[in-house]
């Protein structure tokens, strides 16, 4: 049956003034960023006067972007590693096995999701401080501080949704393996890993996004060696003058390696959420 | 979102234990006491990773926060906060005596912020299920529109908000030489990142980040809903404005109930939005607690005030959870009865 018109012309309008509101901000960004810097200081000019790709040159001298970006990669590819695999153990334990404290357990991860960020960073400070003055282990102002810190923050998320998604791989298939002789170790890593791919590639993104794009932790807990991105990009604008059309390029460059992985993986994301999240 | 993955997890995990016995009885020279034993543990050990973490960046930080918040903590204390005199409920009465500054201040932050949070979270669910909605039949361009859509959710937030203050830049944003050079709306430039007007800038860029999310949580949930559903309907006579209402929302419930107590939580505690908008000092008119705890304690130092408030607020969000969810839970129950 054919929608009515009444449907497919509120479907036109809204699709497209959402499409507007959605492109104007990107659109903003990445014709920002191939303008002179007169285009910027200016009155705002929808069409670039001139295209050049100066500030894709310049923004590696203005501040020490490359140092940022490794920074970033390391801390958030890190966190990504640990998080996903820490997550798919508590999973599995939760998902597979009775055990006392389950409840607890899930309950209480869980609701440390709803506590503020702020609440967490004065005394995360303060332990983190006190720990290197006590055992000589620097936490505060490392990348491993920071590491530790964003793969928590990812873990509640990605142990709920992976306990949604091995309960979806019929248990059978592990009491297979075990009966085969495989342990519970092997059951997990030859059978229900690979049958729960797409919600551990969820999970993956969902953690490396986090900690790509954290700006609260990263500009207490990080000092000129170890900043990352997020910090780092406010660079641009403590100078004299405010290089707009280096601050767009800038933010296109640390914007594509997070949306391209989004937006090929996104597949993987809807499944996952369908199948853990959303049952 | 806590009691579903719990109910999963309760009523999947039950069948396991007696299928472990029979295997274990079932060759006893293979699994020998001390395995069985190992298997007990076993659970546990997968579990410490993840437990030692929350230990130590969650949990026992709260606890700190909480003893913090009961000392008279400020900055000549910092290197040794263990000697920092105690202060009682000191800091929580400076916090909310909402007559002398501090707590006037904080009080006027929180109004803002719920304010801000109930306007941004039912627009970001309604322009979010709307799209879902729209969007649940093949159209072309359909998934490169949903692509497109994601965009905003896969930006890092900094890249996105700084996008956001160029635009609103008094001289050289786009937003004035929109409504001001080419439509002519306003007499003059407005200043869209101080006074009051910086409300409705915080709230359009929150909108903007904030919708995707809800947008792919409810196109998540559309594809459980049987297809039969919608062909018994059709059979029925029921057109498709009638389907939307009367089986789409309502199967949405259960994803909507979770959807928004996260959005919700997310909002209310958002620190990065507020905090590259409008850099350390945001303006009163979008003076969001998180940046307001965060002004309270780093650039006055004064760390067992801001605990304080911390606290509050922990207390206040787990106030509103808890009642949020006795509330729909209940209405759950008597509408699947």
């Amino acid at each position: 049956m054919a929608p009515p018109r009444s449907f497919l012309w509120s479907r036109r309008i809204f699709l497209t003034l959402l499409t507007g509101f959605v492109l104007v901000p990107v659109y903003v960004m990445v014709s920002s960023s191939l303008k002179p810097l007169a285009d910027v200081t200016g009155k705002f000019r929808w069409l670039p006067s001139g295209l050049t790709v100066r500030p894709y040159i310049d923004i590696w001298s203005t501040v020490s972007l490359a140092k940022y970006f490794v920074n970033s990669l390391v801390v958030a590819g890190a966190a990504t590693v640990c998080s996903v695999v820490i997550a798919v153990f508590a999973a599995y334990a939760v998902s597979r096995y009775a055990f006392h404290g389950k409840r607890v357990f899930t309950v209480t991860v869980l609701s440390t999701q709803m506590f503020p960020g702020i609440l967490f960073l004065l005394p995360l400070f303060l332990l983190y401080v006190n720990i290197g003055n006590a055992t000589g282990i620097a936490l505060f102002g490392s990348r491993g501080g920071l590491i530790l810190t964003y793969l928590t923050f990812s873990l509640p998320f990605s142990i709920w949704m992976l306990i949604g998604y091995f309960d979806s791989v019929p248990r059978d298939l592990d009491e297979a393996a075990l009966v085969d002789g495989c342990g519970p170790l092997g059951a997990l890593f030859r059978v229900v890993v690979p049958a729960a791919i797409p919600g551990i590639v969820a999970v993956a993104v969902y953690a490396f996004m986090t900690a790509w794009g954290e700006v609260l932790f990263a500009s207490v807990m990080t000092n000129d060696t170890t900043r990352t991105l997020a910090v780092g990009l406010q660079g641009y604008s403590t100078q004299n003058d405010v290089y707009w059309n280096q601050i767009m390029a800038a933010s296109l460059v640390v914007s594509v390696p997070v949306v391209a992985g989004f937006l090929l993986l996104q597949r993987y994301l809807v499944a996952g959420l369908t199948a853990g999240a959303v049952k | 979102m806590t009691t579903t993955a719990h109910e999963q997890a309760g009523t999947t995990a039950v069948p396991r234990s007696p299928a472990g016995g029979a295997d274990a009885t079932r060759d006893p020279r293979r699994r020998p006491r001390p395995g069985r034993l190992r298997r007990a543990s076993l659970p546990y050990l997968l579990l410490l990773p993840a437990l030692i973490l929350e230990l130590l960046v969650h949990l026992v930080p709260m606890v700190i926060g909480a003893v913090m918040s009961f000392k008279e903590l400020t900055q000549f204390y910092i290197r040794d906060w263990g000697s920092a005199p105690w202060s009682g409920l000191g800091n929580y009465r400076v916090s909310v005596d909402f007559h002398a500054p501090v707590g006037e201040a904080l009080l006027h932050s929180f109004l803002v912020t719920v304010g801000f949070t109930l306007l941004s979270v039912g627009l970001c669910w309604l322009v979010g299920t709307a799209a879902a909605v729209f969007m649940q039949d093949t159209f072309r361009g359909r998934g490169l529109l949903r692509a497109l859509f994601l965009v905003p959710y896969a930006l890092p937030v900094y890249a996105a908000v700084i996008t956001w203050v160029f635009m609103f830049q008094h001289d050289n944003g786009l937003v004035n030489h929109v409504l001001h050079d080419q439509l002519h709306l306003t007499d003059k430039r407005s200043f869209w990142l101080i006074g009051d007007n910086s409300f409705y800038a915080l709230l359009t860029v929150s909108v903007w980040k904030g919708w995707p999310f809800a947008f792919l949580i409810v196109m998540a949930g559309l594809q459980n809903i049987p297809r039969e559903l919608y062909e018994a309907a059709a059979l029925d006579g029921a057109g498709l404005w009638q389907q939307i209402r009367r089986i789409t929302l309502p199967s949405l419930r259960p994803v909507n109930q979770v959807l928004v107590l996260v959005l919700f939580l997310w909002t209310f505690n958002d620190f990065n939005t507020p905090y590259v908008l409008f850099g350390r000092a945001a303006p009163d008119a979008a003076d969001l607690i998180s940046v307001h705890i965060y002004q309270a304690s780093f650039v006055t130092w004064n760390f067992g005030t801001g605990s304080a408030m911390s606290v509050l607020l922990l207390l206040f969000l787990l106030l509103v959870t808890g009642v949020y969810l006795a509330l729909t839970s209940r209405g759950r129950r008597s509408s699947r009865a």
